[in-house]
Formats: C-alpha cells, structure tokens, sequence
C-alpha cells in the first residue's frame, strides 16, 4: 500500500536515527572518555553527527521517489518551478 | 360540578322516593283492605256465569237443532252422555222403536234398535223410516228377499232415480249385535220397501252420503264373512242340539219302549199270578216275580219319565235354536233349519206314539192292577171269613183237606152255601145295578174316550199343522230359488245387452279417437319433421363455421407458439444472461471489509458463456480489468474506511511533493495538518476553481462524495491531488479505479441484460 510507504519511513528514519544518534553518542561518549578526557563536545559532536546522519538519512529516504536514479533517463526537464538548487546538488551528490 | 348535581338529584330522588312509597303502599292497602275478596268473587262468579250460560246456551241449541246434537256429541267427549241425561236419548231412535214394535217378527232388531247410537245416517233412516210405514208386514218377506238381490235391487233402484241409494249397504242378515245391521236393516228395509212402492218414496230432498266402493265392498265382503260365520255357528249349533236331541228322543223312546214292556209284563205275570193255578211254592215264587216285576215296571216307568223330560227338554233346546236361527235370517241357514225342523217334527211325533203306547199299556196295567186288587181284596175277605168261622185253620185252607173235623166241614160247607147265597144275591143285585153301573162306565168311558180322542185329534192336527209348515217352507225355498235363478239370468241378460251396446259404442269412439290422433300425429310429424330438417342444417352450418373458426384459431395458436418459442428461446438466453449477471454483481458483494471480493473470472466466463452470440455483451464481458478477475475488487465500504484513514496521512503531506520534500517540509507540514481545520464533509461544487485545488479541501469533498457513495466523484476528487499526497492515496486511486470500472462494466452488463429480458418478454 502507498499509504503505508511513508510509515515504513519513518519507522526507517527513527530506526536510523536511533542508531546512528545512539551509535554517535555512545562513539562520542567512548572517545569523550578514551581520548578527550571527558569532554562533553565529544558526546555532543558524536550525538550531533549521528542526528545529522540520521536527519541526512531521513531526508533522503523521504525524497527517494523524487530524484532521478542514474539508470532513469529524463527528456528535458520541464518542472521550471520551486527548484530549490541546494536540493538539486544534493540529490546529485546522492547518486 | 357536575358530579355534585348529580348526587344531589339522586339524593333528592331516593328521599322523595322514600317518601311517596309508604303512601302508596298505605293507600293500597287502605283501598284493598276494605274489599280483600270482592274483586276475586266477582270474577269468580262471572266465570261460573258465563260457563254456564254457556252450557246451558248449547243444550237448549242441541235440543232445537239434531244435527248441532250431533256435531257436538261426535266432537266433544262425554257430551253424548250429558246431553243424554239432560235432553233425553237422541229423537230418531225412539221413532224406529216404534215402527220395529209395530213390525210383526219378534227378531233382534228391538235389540239392535235399542243399543244404536247415532250415526251419520241417522237422518236417512229416519225420513226413510218416516216413509215407508206399511212396511212392517213386508219386511218379513224383504228380509228373505233382501241379501243377494238387496245389491242389484239398489243398483236398479239407483238406475231409475227415484230414490235415495246407497250402492249395496251392507245386508240385513249380518251378526245380531252389529250396530251397523241396524241402520243396514232399516235402510235396506227402506230401500226395498221402496223398490216394492217405488211412488211412495217420493224423493227426498236430504243428500245421501254414497258409500265410497271400496268400503263398499269391503262392507259386503265383512258381511259375507259375517254370515259365513253366522251360518257355520247355527249350523254347528243346530248340529249339537239336533244330536243331543235326538240322542234324548231316542233314550225316551227307549226307555218308554222298556217301560212298556216291563208294564206289559207285569200285568202279563199279574194275571198269570191271579188266575193261573199253580202249586203254593210256586206261587211264593210267582208273587216274588210279581213284585220284582213290579219294582222293574216302577222303576221302568220312572226312567221313561225322566227319559221323556229329558226329551222335552232337548227337544225344547232345539225349537228354541231353530227359533232363534230362523230369528237371524241368514238364507244359507234355512235348509239347515227346515231339515232341523223336520227332524224335530219326526222326534216329537215319534216321542207321541211312544208316549201314547206306554199310556195304554199303563191303562191296561191299571186295569189289571185294579182287578188283582179286587181279587186279592175279595180273597182277604174270604180268609177273614173263613178265619172267623174256623180260626184253627191257617190261611192255606187249600192243602188241609185232610185236617178238617166233619163239624169244621160241615160249617165250612155252611158258610159256603151261605156265601154262595149271598154271593147270587150279590149277583142278583149286580146284574140289576149292571146296566147303570154299564151305563154310567159307558159314560165314562165315551167321556174318556172323548177326552183321548180329542187329545189324539189335537196332537195328530198339531203335527199335521207342523208337516204342513215344513211343506210350505220346502216349497217356498224351492220357489225362491227358482225365482233367484230367473231373477239372475234376467240380470245376467240385461247386463249382457249392456256389455254389448258398451262395446258397440267403444268402438265407434275408438275409430272416432284414432282419425283424430291419426290426424295430429301426422301434422305434428310433418311439423316435427320440417323443424328437425331446420335444426340439422343449422347445425351443420354452425359446425362448419365452427369448424373453421377452430382451423383459423389453430393456425393462429400454432404460429403464435412458435414465434413464443422463438421469443422463449431469447428469453431463456437473457434470463441466463441476467442471471450470470447477477451472479457476476453478487460476486463484487463478496467483498469483505479489509478484503477483496473473490476473484471474477468464473463469473466473467459465465457471463461469456451466456452471451456468447451477443458481440455488445462479448465485448463487454472482456473488458473486465485483469486485476478484477484475478484478484478481484475491494468494496466501497473498505474503500470508504480506508479513505478515511488516508485522508489524514495526506493531510500531513499535503506540503510535500517533488521540490518540497525536505524533512524540514515534513516537519511544516504536520504542522499545516496540526493547526488547519477543515469541515469534515464539504459538498463538492459543480465545478472545481483553482482554489478548490487544495488538498485538505480536495479530502473533505472527496469524504463528503465517499459519505454519499459517490466513489466515482471522490476518485475524480482525490486524482487531483498532487505531490506527496498523490503518491500516498496512490494505491487507493488504483483499487477505487478498478472497483469503478468492474462496477461500470458490470452496471452496464445488467442494464443490457435487463433490457435484453425486458425485450423478450414484450410482444414483438
């Protein structure tokens, strides 16, 4: 069911995101405490780049039906309107 | 308010009530205590009144009026009785007793007359017994007229008019103590009298009840029977009494005859013992005899009498039988009593000579007797004489010869001589006296012999007189039935001459009758004949007509069945269409909630199976989306709660499509979803603007559509959707898409199936 796409998303999303923030964060408490002393920036910047992966991730996966595939061949493009250009970079880069 | 009024009125009422009630009572009382009995006497006494106003109203009525006498007496009970004591007997009965008392045979009409009650004839009795008068004296010779000549005497009487006949009443010699003889009697007597003076019954005026035939002959037929009875009863006791008198003739003259002899014999031994001279022991013997023969001649003599009252007697029995069988007048009766007659007359003559015998022999007996007691007396005076003289000597002086003493002799032979004189002188004066003593006997003797003589002259007329009778009464019979003999064959001429001129005259009615019929049979067969000539060819030509409404019918039935068949042909395969049809339609219910129908290719195929000449049906049956058949449709209901749970997911992605489509965006549009209200269900206009456009405005139309079941619009609605959204209620579009083309191929397969049987079931 398409209906149910966008809740297997999430679940995706929130799974990811689950992991990534907690692999972050636990990365980030590892390296807090074996390297940096205990620092909190560590967790933080663990726990921030595991959320942003997870965000980055979620993103993607949502716009997933939306970019092109490398294999899909598109004929001029003719959608003129609200192309956000920072988007487009990134779904380049994503291929 | 009411209520009150109403309690009041009722309470008013019952104290008024009250009041009033006592009064009345008192005043009936007052009004009925003065006179408790008066009102009840009063009627009592006026019904006692009228009743016997009323009772003593029809006694008088009856006593004017015999025949209202007569109705009330046959109508009401006991009234005869009543009537009886009060009026006396009823008035015709006393005027017949007096015409029977003047009529000569004492027979049992007075007895007959005296216990008849009052007959519906009565009348008729009494004016014919008023008319006929002199009959008395002919009404013995009518009696032995009446019985078989009474039937064709009236017949002849009725032939000539004159007057009133009853066809053959019943006879006059029916059973004594029958009522009817009674009025048969006097109505025969009157009807006989009146064919004897014909002129003298002049009609009369009073109607005659004619006696129905079959009563009369049933009458006629009791009666024979009656005399039949009648006849075998006197015969039989005429038979007895004739027995036993002549068994009692015979025993008296019997017993006269023995008391003869035994008479004879006795004065034959008398005179042997008084002048017979036999020795003295044969003497005792012959007196011993003597008296043996007299107690025999006694004895003889006094059963003879019995013997001849005994006679009497039966012989009185038997007169007085043949009294009373000549009494009834029965015909058949009267040989008997003639013969009955005559044999009495032959025992009373016999009894007579008899009788008469033993009166001589016991004459002749006294006599003698007379003369044994004269010698005897003579002989006891001689003993007593002679004892006188010679007391010594005994009674039996014959044997004492020997004995005597000269002196006794000489006294003896004294006493003889004197006798002797005496006895000459006695002789002497016996011859003087012989002539008056002869004369005076003489006297007596002719008066006795006149006496006898006159007996004898008397007894011999008598039975002369009786032989007399009997002759006539034989020659009389014998007239009778001479005259019977001719009277019948006269009649059986008469009847015969009559026979004949009916016979003659039936038959010139009988020709006459045939023309006539023959005539009317032929016109009515000639007419029979032309209508049935008519009726057959109108019925031949309605048969033909019929006969080729029928062919036409026929024809028109058998071309009206097969275009029916054709027709029912067509209907079957569209019925079969609208069925698969139907079952097709019936599949797409299936459906369950969360769960498609099952697949519609069997159904489909069905469908193709029954409309497999039909292109329009082909085509349509195989425009089913494979989807469909495979898999089968959801329902509207599942689509309908599916949507609903949809439209808040597109909700929440309403902002989303290809450019906008960062999480950032996701987290906007759940925000948009969070904060905007829209109606639930809004009605859809007509046609969709720009702003219509929006997806939450899209939803609630398309919800509204679905509410209404409009699934149709509501996917139309929903396609309009764009983005994200779009991509969500996807699928949903696909299924609703699939469910309205399966229902559009399947609406259009029953509508034409519908109108497919619609058409067949019209007339072409």
């Amino acid at each position: 069911m398409s209906e149910k796409e966008l809740g297997k998303k999430w679940d995706r999303c929130l799974a990811d995101g689950a992991i990534k923030i907690g692999t972050g964060l636990g990365l980030g408490i590892v390296f807090s405490v074996l390297f940096f002393k205990r620092h909190t920036w560590p967790i933080s910047l663990g726990s921030g780049a595991g959320l942003g992966m997870a965000y980055a991730n979620c993103q993607n996966d949502l716009r997933s039906h939306y970019m092109l595939q490398r294999s899909e061949k598109v004929g001029l493009c003719k959608r003129t309107h609200n192309i956000k250009i920072t988007e487009y970079f990134m779904v380049c880069i994503s291929e | 308010m009411l209520r009150a009024c109403l309690r009041g009125a009722n309470a008013t009422a019952r104290t008024n009530f009250r009041r009033c009630r006592p009064n009345n009572l008192q005043q009936c009382r007052h009004y009925t205590a003065g006179e408790p009995s008066g009102g009840a006497a009063k009627v009592v006494a006026a019904g006692l009144v009228t009743v016997g106003g009323g009772v003593g109203g029809t006694i008088l009525y009856a006593k004017w009026d015999h025949k209202f006498r007569a109705t009330v007496e046959k109508n009401v009970p006991y009234s005869d009785q009543l009537l009886g004591l009060a009026l006396g007997p009823p008035l015709q009965d006393v005027r017949s007793e007096k015409q029977v008392e003047v009529a000569q045979p004492p027979s049992m009409m007075d007895k007959k007359v005296k216990t008849s009650k009052s007959k519906s004839e009565k009348k008729v009795k009494e004016e014919a017994a008023e008319t006929s008068p002199a009959a008395p004296v002919q009404s013995l010779e009518d009696t032995l007229f009446s019985d078989e000549a009474s039937a064709e005497a009236t017949h002849i009487i009725s032939a000539m008019g004159d007057a009133p006949s009853v066809p053959a009443p019943c006879d006059t010699e029916a059973a004594a103590v029958k009522e009817e003889c009674a009025e048969c009697h006097h109505h025969d007597d009157s009807t006989v009298s009146a064919a004897v003076q014909p002129e003298a019954t002049a009609a009369e005026a009073e109607p005659l009840r004619e006696r129905p035939e079959e009563e009369v002959t049933a009458r006629l037929a009791l009666q024979d029977q009656q005399e039949q009875d009648v006849l075998a009863a006197v015969s039989v006791s005429l038979e007895d009494s004739l027995a036993s008198s002549a068994k009692a003739t015979l025993q008296a003259i019997g017993a006269q005859e023995a008391a003869l002899q035994a008479v004879t014999r006795h004065t034959l031994r008398l005179k042997e013992a008084m002048e017979a001279e036999v020795p003295p022991q044969e003497k005792s013997a012959q007196w011993k005899d003597l008296e043996v023969s007299l107690a025999d001649r006694n004895s003889a003599v006094d059963d003879a009498t019995a013997a001849l009252s005994k006679a009497n007697e039966a012989l009185d029995g038997l007169k007085s039988v043949i009294d009373e069988s000549k009494g009834l007048k029965v015909s058949a009766v009267r040989p008997l009593v003639l013969a009955a007659e005559e044999n009495l007359h032959n025992m009373v003559v016999d009894l007579d000579k008899a009788v008469t015998k033993k009166q001589t022999a016991e004459s002749e007996a006294k006599i003698v007797s007379q003369y044994s007691e004269l010698v005897n007396e003579a002989k006891l005076q001689f003993q007593k004489e002679v004892s006188s003289l010679t007391p010594e000597i005994q009674a039996n002086w014959k044997s004492l010869t020997g004995k005597l003493s000269p002196d006794d002799l000489n006294a003896l032979i004294a006493h003889a001589h004197r006798r002797i004189d005496q006895l000459n002188r006695e002789l002497a004066e016996q011859r003087v006296r012989e002539q008056i003593h002869i004369d005076s006997a003489l006297e007596q003797q002719k008066l006795e012999d006149q006496r006898a003589l006159e007996k004898a002259v008397s007894t011999s007329l008598q039975h002369v007189r009786e032989e007399a009778r009997l002759d006539q009464e034989r020659k009389l019979s014998e007239l009778r039935e001479v005259m019977e003999a001719e009277m019948r064959t006269q009649l059986r001429r008469q009847a015969a001459a009559h026979t004949d001129h009916v016979q003659d005259v039936l038959k010139v009615q009988e020709a006459e009758l045939k023309a006539d019929a023959e005539q009317v049979l032929s016109s009515k067969m000639l007419e029979q004949e032309t209508r049935f000539r008519q009726l057959s060819q109108e019925q031949l030509d309605n048969f033909t007509l019929d006969m080729n409404t029928a062919y036409a019918r026929l024809k028109g039935m058998e071309e009206a069945i097969d275009s029916h068949v054709i027709a029912e042909e067509e209907a079957r395969k569209a019925h079969q269409l609208w069925l698969s049809v139907e079952a097709l339609s019936y599949s797409l219910k299936s459906a369950d909630t969360d769960s498609p129908s099952m697949p519609l290719e069997g159904a489909a195929q069905a469908v193709k199976e029954s409309c497999s000449d039909n292109d329009f049906a082909l085509a349509l049956s195989s425009a089913f989306p494979q989807e469909s058949l495979q898999r089968g449709v959801y329902s509207e209901a599942s689509l309908r709660a599916r949507f609903n749970s949809l439209r808040s997911l597109a909700r929440r992605v309403a902002l989303i499509d290809e450019s906008h489509n960062s999480l950032y965006q996701y987290f906007l549009s759940y925000l948009q979803a969070a904060l905007l209200f829209e109606d639930k269900q809004a009605a859809p206009p007509t046609q969709l603007s720009g702003e219509d456009l929006d997806p939450f405005k899209l939803l609630s139309y398309a919800s509204f559509c679905l509410e209404h079941g409009d699934l149709e619009l509501a996917a139309k609605l929903v396609n309009q959707l764009r983005g994200e959204a779009r991509r969500v209620v996807e699928d949903w579009l696909t299924e609703a898409r699939l469910t309205l083309e399966t229902r559009q191929v399947i609406s259009l397969l029953s509508a034409y199936a519908n109108a497919v049987g619609l058409g067949t079931t019209q007339a072409p």
